[in-house]
């Protein structure tokens, strides 16, 4: 992704610190800093690391750990702890729109994908995902495996903090992917095929399209290629999982009874709780995603507030326009699309940009969500698709309307500021993930399907996914 | 003796029970239930979707007493609970065999009141 000057200093797992430097030059030079002196830091780092004996044992240089700034890391790693806060936060926000015969089944999707996709990440994931490309630009290689030269010492992503702590914080981002398609399924998947999906689906489905926008030499980043931006998961997280979500309910099919006969959401509370997890999360999300405690981090905190409160305040007067009651469910789910669409743009549009694409994504996923799932009735029970998939879209088109380098001057400048080209390279890396994920998934449901069965049985659907799948009850009836 | 089940209005409840205790009529027990009637009900929305509305919230109240107390009771829910709109409930009245007090084991009209 770029974010930057494109210059990196593609790091290879093992080789001495000294040897890394400067080896390269895509888009993920310092990653989501878009700060120059990145390069000039591996230089010094290399230097130090090489002028102590010894020190490059292992490839973990010890001394190079100076470069790395306490703030910038204290930063990063909250922001880790707070985007994992997003995964209870998204069991809520899920579980209280289901029926009470099937919170616990959301509730435990989204624990398990937690502990699956840590699992991954650390000993696969991210070195599909970020270590130095395996060529084409389609997928790092294996030297990152099981966290092999990922130490102390900084990554080329992120110079200021350790690379174990950038490592930490994108992991929490390959969890809530997978967990986001959970709302398409809701209510009807076996709990056995959830898991196989959601590990499948990260190994093949996130780890590549990951590397593709945020990995150094990802094709849709690089400067020589297409050049598109994505500052915090537009397309890597919520296109992505948007467009998984859209292959789940095409393979699974509709719930019984849908659309007449589904009961109402069974505690909205608990969704509103979770959406305001969610959206606290969600500074560490985006703020987060400037790798650094700067004037980039505090945009992006400002731009993602406003954009969720724009949307949801646009969500929620349609519902009142329309059906002549604002809605609570209307609110906090147009908070959400909010918070999704300015994800892509939160380091590189102002203020105003994000005022706009808050009231873009209020407008296009109401009418995503009320006009286009009543249209051709396809049971995407919780709107993963609706919110995060079209939100999504709207976003990273977005960034290529309303990006500026004043907010960023290592950012990028969209159509509005002179630069349609921009709009052009996040058209396509739109389409192409869109393409990408939605084939895949489809693939991927189909061959678990195949194997372990997606769906529940008619009778345990009707009896619920919590005594069927899991044995327990949320709730009892007797005190 | 007599047993009588009431479905009622929700909001309607307070200003029974305030009836039923004014004519000295205590054995009550309140539950919330949902069902529907011939008008069905006004439907919700959620996310844009209108639920269909077909079970209302509605609030049954059994009573149980001495043949001289039936028309009070059915005075009072009727008055308590009537609003004169679609939907302000039904009274069933069900003969009743026996009432026992668990506490002293009367049996018959001296264990209601």
């Amino acid at each position: 992704m770029l974010r930057g000057p494109r210059r990196v200093a593609a790091a290879t797992g093992g080789v001495p610190a000294g040897e890394r430097v400067g080896t390269d030059m895509d888009c993920s030079t310092d990653f989501r800093r878009r700060r120059g002196g990145a390069p000039v830091a591996w230089l010094g780092l290399g230097l130090a690391a090489l002028a102590v004996p010894g020190a490059v044992a292992g490839g973990e240089p010890v001394a190079a750990a100076s470069t790395v700034t306490a703030g910038d890391t204290v930063w990063v790693l909250l922001s880790a702890a707070l985007v994992m806060l997003m995964m209870p936060g998204l069991a809520l926000f899920y579980g209280g729109l289901v029926r009470k015969k099937n919170i616990l089944s959301i509730l435990m999707q989204c624990f398990a994908v937690l502990c699956l996709v840590s699992l991954e990440w650390v000993y696969c994931g991210y070195s599909l995902a970020f270590s130095p490309d395996f060529g084409l630009g389609l997928i790092g290689g294996l030297g990152w495996v099981g966290l092999n030269g990922v130490g102390m010492t900084p990554a080329p992503y992120a110079p200021k903090v350790p690379h174990q702590a950038f490592m930490l914080f994108q992991m929490m981002f390959a969890v809530i992917t997978p967990g986001l398609i959970i709302g398409a399924f809701a209510e009807r998947m076996r709990f056995a095929a959830f898991c196989a999906f959601s590990v499948l689906w990260a190994l093949l489905v996130y780890n590549p399209v990951c590397h593709w926008l945020w990995g150094a030499g990802g094709f849709l980043c690089t400067q020589g290629g297409f050049g598109a931006v994505d500052f915090a998961g537009g397309a890597v997280v919520h296109i992505n999982a948007g467009m998984a979500a859209l292959a789940a309910v095409l393979v699974l099919g509709k719930r019984q009874g849908f659309p007449n006969n589904i009961s109402p959401p069974h505690n909205l509370p608990l969704a509103v709780l979770g959406a305001g997890l969610l959206w606290f999360g969600w500074y560490g999300f985006n703020a987060g995603s400037a790798l650094a405690c700067d004037g980039v981090a505090v945009n992006a905190f400002l731009v993602t507030h406003v954009a969720g409160a724009v949307a949801g305040l646009v969500w929620s007067a349609l519902d009142w326009i329309k059906f002549g009651k604002p809605t609570t469910l209307g609110m906090i789910t147009g908070a959400v699309a909010g918070l999704a669409a300015v994800t892509p743009g939160a380091g590189f549009v102002d203020v105003g940009g994000a005022t706009w694409i808050g009231l873009g994504s209020g407008l296009i996923c109401w009418f995503s969500v009320t006009a286009l799932k009543a249209r051709y009735q396809y049971d995407d029970s919780l709107d993963a698709f609706g919110v995060h998939g079209v939100g999504g879209i709207w976003g990273t088109l977005a960034v290529g309307i309303w990006a500026t380098q004043a907010v960023n001057p290592n950012g990028v400048n969209g159509l509005l500021h002179g630069n349609p080209a921009q709009l052009l390279a996040q058209v396509k890396a739109v389409g192409i993930t869109m393409a990408y994920s939605f084939v895949m998934s489809y693939l991927l449901f189909r061959i678990v399907d195949f194997v372990l069965t997606l769906r529940v049985s008619a009778q345990d659907e009707r009896i619920g996914l919590d005594l069927t799948q899991h044995r327990e009850a949320g709730y009892t009836v007797i005190d | 003796m007599k047993y009588i089940i009431a479905i009622i209005q929700p909001d309607r409840l307070d200003s029974v029970l305030e009836r039923l205790t004014e004519k000295e009529i205590h054995l009550v027990t309140v539950s919330n239930v949902v069902g529907h009637g011939r008008q069905k009900g006004v439907s919700e929305v959620y996310r844009s979707f209108r639920e269909g509305g077909g079970l209302l919230k509605k609030i049954k109240l059994e009573i149980a007493v001495n043949d001289d107390f039936l028309e009070a009771a059915i005075e009072a829910v009727t008055v308590g609970a009537r609003t004169g709109n679609i939907g302000d409930g039904k009274i069933f009245v069900l003969d009743l065999e026996r009432t026992i007090r668990i506490r002293t084991g009367e049996d018959g009209n001296a264990a209601i009141g």
